[in-house]
C-alpha cells in the first residue's frame, strides 16, 4: 500500500511544490536536488500556480493495475506556465474535445485507491479552464 | 430559549462552492425503475465522476473560499467537513482538505456527521471557535456525494455538492451573524449503520415529524428569540431534500416563492446533504446585495435544525467575483445515462 | 582495452512460451550459444532481464541460471536497464572480456512476459517510467509512447499512416525468421484498421508481449580459439542515459541519449551514419523507430518518417531496418531484446541470413533503449 511513500509525496501531490534554484532561478516541478542547468545544490521549495497549457495527450484504454476501473481515461504532458512540464490525467473533459495548446489548470482529485480496503491516493490533475466567474 | 451570540462579532470572510459536472434526469432513472407516476420530485441531480468523492469536492470550495477571503490558509485554526459521506470512516476528510489547502499544521481537523445538517453544525462550531477569540479563522464545509438505494424514493435526489464557509472577525466580514440557533432531539427518520452501503428512511416519517417539526421549531427559536418577522429578510435558505418541502415550510412560515427563489438548487443539483443549505446560500451570496438580511434553516435527520441570520456587508462586491459563482458550476453540465451512472456511483458489482 | 569479438550466438524462438520457464528459456539459449561457439566452460554470466522479480518472485537470476546452465561457480550477476537490460548485459559482458579480467564471456538475455495478467504486466512494464511522478498517473508504458506520436505528429504535420512502413517493413521480415514471434506479412489495411491501444498508437505500432532468451558468447579478439572464421568484432561499445521520465526533458522529441550514444559508438568504430549497412532499431514502437533515425545522424529532426519513407529500409535498401522483424515482429521479450538484436546482427555480418540478407554487409548497428531512452547503449559490429 505505499503509505509512507505517498505521504511523502504529498507536498508535490496536493500543491505542485517543485523547487527553484537560488544560483541561477531554474524552476523545477517535480524538487531536484542538484540543478541540471547550473549543478548547484542550493535549492529551495517553489509552488507552482497550477496552470498551462496541453503539449500533449493520449487515452489509455489499456490500463496498469489499479487504474483498470477508470478507463478510459485521458493523460496528457502539461506545459506550466512557470515552464516545466508535467504529467499527469486530464479530467472533467472528453477525449474529442482535447486539444494540443488548450488552456488547464490544477485540480485535487483522487488518483488511485488500493482496493476497497485501501488507503486513496489524492492528486494533481488538470481541467481545461473555464472562464465563469 | 434564547437564540445564540459569540462573545465577539464574527461573519463569514469567504465562500466558495462545487457541483460536479455530471447529471442525470430524475426521468431517466423513471426509466428504469419505473417510479413516474406521482410526477418527479426534481428535474436532475448532480453526480460526481470516477476521481471524484466528499474531499476532492471540499477542497475546490475551499480554495474558492481562500480565494474570496483573501487570507493565507495558515492562518486557518480549523478545518471542519460535515458529511454523511467522507471517504473513510475512520481518518478525517478534514486532514486531507487542510493539507491540501497548505493549512495544516497548527489546527483542528475532525470531521462532523449530522445527515444533512453536518456543515452547519461544523458552522456553528466555527463561529463558535471565532467568536471566543480562540481562533481569527476557521473553515466550515458542508458536502456530500450520498449514496441512494437503486429504486428507492432517494434514488431520484440524492445528489452531490456543497460549499465552504470561512468564519472571521465582522469587521473582515461579507455577512456579519447576527445570532444563531440550533435544535434537536432523537428522531430516527432517516439513519445508515456503520457498514451498510446505503440509508434506511421512514418514508412519510421522514416529513412532518421529522424536517418539519424541526425547520419550524429552528426557524421560529431564532426569529422568536431575534425579534423578527419573515418580511425581515431579503432571502431564506432552507434545507432542501426535493423542491416541495422547502416551499411548504417557507409557505407555513410567511416566506414567499421569490425569498427562497435564489437559494433553491436542488431542481437542477439534487439534495446535495450536507451541503444542500450551505450551497443554497452561497448561490444568494452571489447576488445579495449590501445590507440584505438573509435567514439559513438546514435540517439534518436523526434530528435537528440549525438556524442562522446573516447581514450582508459592502464587502460582498469585491470578493464574490473572486471566485467560481454558483450558477456557474449548477450550469457546467454533462448529461449521462443510467448505465454511466450506475458505474460512476460504484453501484456495479465489480469483485 | 582489448578488442572483443562475438564467437557465438543462441535464441529461443519469442512466443508465448506457456511450457517452459525463465529458467529453462535461460539455458536453452545459453547451451545454443556455447555449442555455436564450440565452447564448453565459461568465465562469467551477465543476464539481462527486467521483471524477473516483479512477475515471477524470482531475482539473484545470476546465480540461477549460471547453475542451470552447468556453469555453478562463475562470475554471474544480473543486469537490469528496463526494456535495455539486454544491451545492458551486453556492455557488461564486453567491458570484461575488454578489460583483460575474462576470456570466455556469456551474455544471456532472457524474459518471460506472460506469466501474468493483464493488469499486473502493464503496471510492470510502466516501472521503467518514473513511478512517483509518471506511474501514478496511470500512464501505462505505451501511453507515454503516444504522448510523443502525437507531439510529433501535431510539430511535424504527420498521420499515424504516415509511421506504417515501419511496421509493415518489419513483419515482412518476420516472415522469413523461424525465431519471430509474428511470420506472417502485413498490409496498409490491416494498419489502418488497427485496434487503438492510447491513441495514435494502435496495435499495429507496438510490439508485442512475449517470451524468449537469447546468449552471446564473447571472447577477445586476439585469443579466439578454433571458431575464428565465424567470430564478428564488437567495433563499438558506447552507453549513454537521459532523464527517466519524459517531462523532465528540454525537448522531448529529441532522444539525447540515443545521439551521445551513437556518437561514441561511431566515434569508437571510426565510422559515420552512412557506413551503417543495417541498423536494427528498439522498434518498440513506431515512433520510437523515426525519433531514433534522427538522434542516431540518419535523418534531421522531424525527418525520420520521411526518411523511412524516401528510403527503401527492407534488407534490399539503402538502411536495413530490423531485418529479422525487430522488436514489432520478431518480439520483444523486454530484457531479452537487446541480445537478441546483437543475435541478428551477427548472424547478417556471417552471411546467414537467408531470405532477409543484407547484401555485402559489413557493419551492423544495434541499439538497445531502456524506458523511452531514458538509457541507450549502442554496439557496432563488423565481420
Amino acid at each position: 500500500m505505499n503509505l509512507a511513500l505517498n505521504w511523502r509525496l504529498r507536498d508535490q501531490r496536493y500543491r505542485l511544490e517543485g523547487t527553484v534554484c537560488n544560483h541561477c532561478g531554474a524552476k523545477y516541478f517535480p524538487p531536484r536536488q542538484v540543478c541540471t542547468d547550473c549543478k548547484s545544490t542550493e535549492l529551495t521549495p517553489h509552488e507552482f500556480d497550477g496552470h498551462g497549457e496541453i503539449y500533449s495527450f493520449t487515452t489509455v484504454r489499456q490500463a496498469p493495475l489499479g487504474h483498470e476501473g477508470n478507463i478510459p481515461y485521458i493523460v496528457g504532458i502539461i506545459k506550466l506556465d512557470e515552464g516545466p512540464l508535467v504529467e499527469a490525467q486530464l479530467t472533467d473533459v472528453n477525449p474529442d474535445d482535447v486539444k494540443i495548446g488548450q488552456r488547464v489548470e490544477m485540480v485535487t482529485r483522487k488518483l488511485r485507491e488500493y482496493g476497497e480496503e485501501g488507503m486513496v491516493v489524492y492528486g494533481y490533475k488538470f481541467r481545461p479552464v473555464t472562464d465563469e466567474r | 430559549m434564547s437564540v445564540m451570540k459569540p462573545k465577539r462579532p464574527v461573519g463569514i470572510i469567504g465562500y466558495g462552492a462545487y457541483v460536479p459536472r455530471f447529471r442525470i434526469r430524475a426521468e431517466e432513472i423513471a426509466r428504469v425503475w419505473g417510479g413516474a407516476e406521482d410526477g418527479l420530485p426534481i428535474e436532475e441531480k448532480a453526480v460526481p465522476g470516477l476521481d471524484e468523492d466528499t474531499v476532492t469536492m471540499s477542497i475546490e470550495a475551499a480554495r474558492n473560499a481562500l480565494a474570496r477571503a483573501g487570507i493565507d490558509a495558515k492562518q486557518l485554526r480549523a478545518v471542519w467537513v460535515g458529511s454523511e459521506s467522507h471517504p473513510y470512516a475512520v481518518k478525517p476528510s478534514s486532514t486531507i482538505v487542510a493539507e491540501a489547502i497548505g493549512a495544516a499544521g497548527s489546527i483542528l481537523a475532525g470531521d462532523w456527521e449530522f445527515a444533512c445538517k453536518a456543515g452547519t453544525e461544523a458552522l456553528q462550531a466555527a463561529i463558535a471557535l471565532v467568536g471566543s477569540e480562540m481562533a481569527e479563522y476557521a473553515m466550515a464545509i458542508g458536502m456530500d456525494t450520498a449514496q441512494g438505494r437503486p429504486g428507492d424514493a432517494l434514488e431520484y435526489t440524492a445528489g452531490a455538492g456543497g460549499a465552504a464557509y470561512i468564519v472571521g472577525p465582522a469587521e473582515n466580514s461579507l455577512a456579519i451573524l447576527e445570532a444563531s440557533y440550533s435544535y434537536v432531539t432523537d428522531t430516527p427518520d432517516f439513519f445508515r449503520k456503520q457498514h451498510m452501503h446505503y440509508p434506511e428512511h421512514g418514508n412519510r416519517f421522514t416529513g412532518e415529524p421529522a424536517y418539519f417539526d424541526h425547520v419550524l421549531h429552528g426557524a421560529r427559536g431564532l426569529l422568536d428569540g431575534m425579534g423578527l418577522q419573515p418580511s425581515d429578510f431579503a432571502y431564506a435558505i432552507f434545507h432542501q431534500p426535493n423542491v416541495k418541502f422547502p416551499q411548504t415550510v417557507a409557505k407555513k412560515l410567511g416566506f414567499t416563492k421569490e425569498q427562497i427563489a435564489v437559494g433553491m438548487l436542488t431542481n437542477k443539483i439534487g439534495n446535495t446533504y450536507s451541503g444542500a443549505a450551505m450551497i443554497g446560500t452561497t448561490a444568494v451570496l452571489d447576488i445579495a446585495k449590501p445590507g440584505d438580511r438573509i435567514l439559513i434553516c438546514s435540517f439534518g435527520s436523526g434530528a435537528g435544525s440549525d438556524a442562522f441570520s446573516f447581514i450582508v456587508t459592502e464587502k460582498i462586491l469585491e470578493r464574490r467575483n473572486k471566485a467560481t459563482k454558483t450558477m456557474g458550476y449548477v450550469q457546467r453540465r454533462e448529461e449521462i445515462d443510467y448505465a454511466l451512472y450506475a458505474r460512476y456511483r460504484g453501484k456495479l458489482v465489480m469483485n | 582495452m582489448r578488442d572483443v569479438s562475438v564467437v557465438g550466438i543462441g535464441q529461443t524462438k519469442v512466443k508465448e512460451h506457456w511450457d517452459k520457464s525463465l529458467r529453462e528459456l535461460a539455458v536453452e539459449a545459453i547451451l545454443n550459444a556455447m555449442k555455436d561457439g564450440r565452447v564448453d566452460h565459461a568465465d562469467a554470466l551477465y543476464i539481462g532481464n527486467m521483471l524477473s522479480g516483479e512477475l515471477t518472485a524470482q531475482e539473484n537470476l545470476g546465480a540461477l541460471i549460471a547453475d542451470e546452465a552447468g556453469l555453478r561457480g562463475i562470475e554471474a550477476m544480473k543486469v537490469e536497464s528496463a526494456c535495455g537490460s539486454g544491451g545492458s548485459a551486453i556492455r557488461a559482458g564486453y567491458l570484461a572480456v575488454a578489460s583483460g579480467a575474462y576470456d570466455v564471456v556469456i551474455v544471456a538475455g532472457a524474459e518471460k512476459l506472460t506469466e501474468s495478467s493483464n493488469c499486473y504486466t502493464t503496471a510492470s512494464l510502466a516501472m521503467a517510467a518514473d513511478a512517483d511522478y509518471e506511474g501514478i498517473h496511470g500512464i501505462s508504458f505505451v501511453a507515454l509512447n503516444a504522448l510523443l506520436m502525437r507531439r510529433y505528429m501535431h510539430e511535424f504535420d504527420l498521420v499515424p499512416e504516415d509511421f506504417a512502413m515501419f511496421s509493415i517493413n518489419a513483419h515482412a521480415n518476420a516472415a522469413n525468421n523461424p525465431y519471430a514471434m509474428f511470420q506472417s506479412p502485413i498490409t496498409l489495411d490491416h494498419y489502418k484498421r488497427a485496434r487503438p491501444v492510447a491513441e495514435p498508437i494502435s496495435v499495429m505500432d507496438s510490439a508485442p508481449v512475449g517470451d524468449g532468451a537469447a546468449a552471446l558468447i564473447l571472447m577477445p579478439t586476439e585469443r579466439l580459439n578454433g571458431n575464428r572464421d565465424r567470430a564478428i568484432k564488437i567495433a563499438a561499445s558506447a552507453v549513454a542515459t537521459d532523464s527517466l521520465s519524459l517531462h523532465a526533458r528540454r525537448d522531448p522529441l529529441w532522444l539525447t541519449a540515443v545521439e551521445l550514444s551513437a556518437k561514441k559508438a561511431y566515434a569508437q568504430a571510426g565510422v559515420t551514419p552512412r557506413d551503417i549497412d543495417l541498423f536494427e532499431v528498439h522498434d518498440a514502437f513506431s515512433i520510437m523507430s523515426a525519433m531514433s533515425l534522427e538522434a542516431a545522424g540518419f535523418a534531421g529532426r522531424g525527418r525520420g518518417v520521411y526518411f523511412a519513407r524516401d528510403n527503401d529500409i527492407s534488407p534490399k535498401g539503402k538502411l536495413p531496418l530490423s531485418t529479422m522483424g525487430g522488436l514489432k515482429a520478431r518480439g520483444h521479450p523486454v530484457g531479452a531484446t537487446g541480445v537478441y538484436q546483437a543475435v541478428e546482427a551477427v548472424t547478417q555480418l556471417r552471411g546467414e541470413a537467408g531470405k532477409n540478407q543484407v547484401m555485402d554487409a559489413r557493419v551492423a548497428m544495434t541499439q538497445s533503449l531502456g524506458g523511452v531512452a531514458a538509457n541507450a547503449v549502442t554496439h557496432i559490429f563488423t565481420n
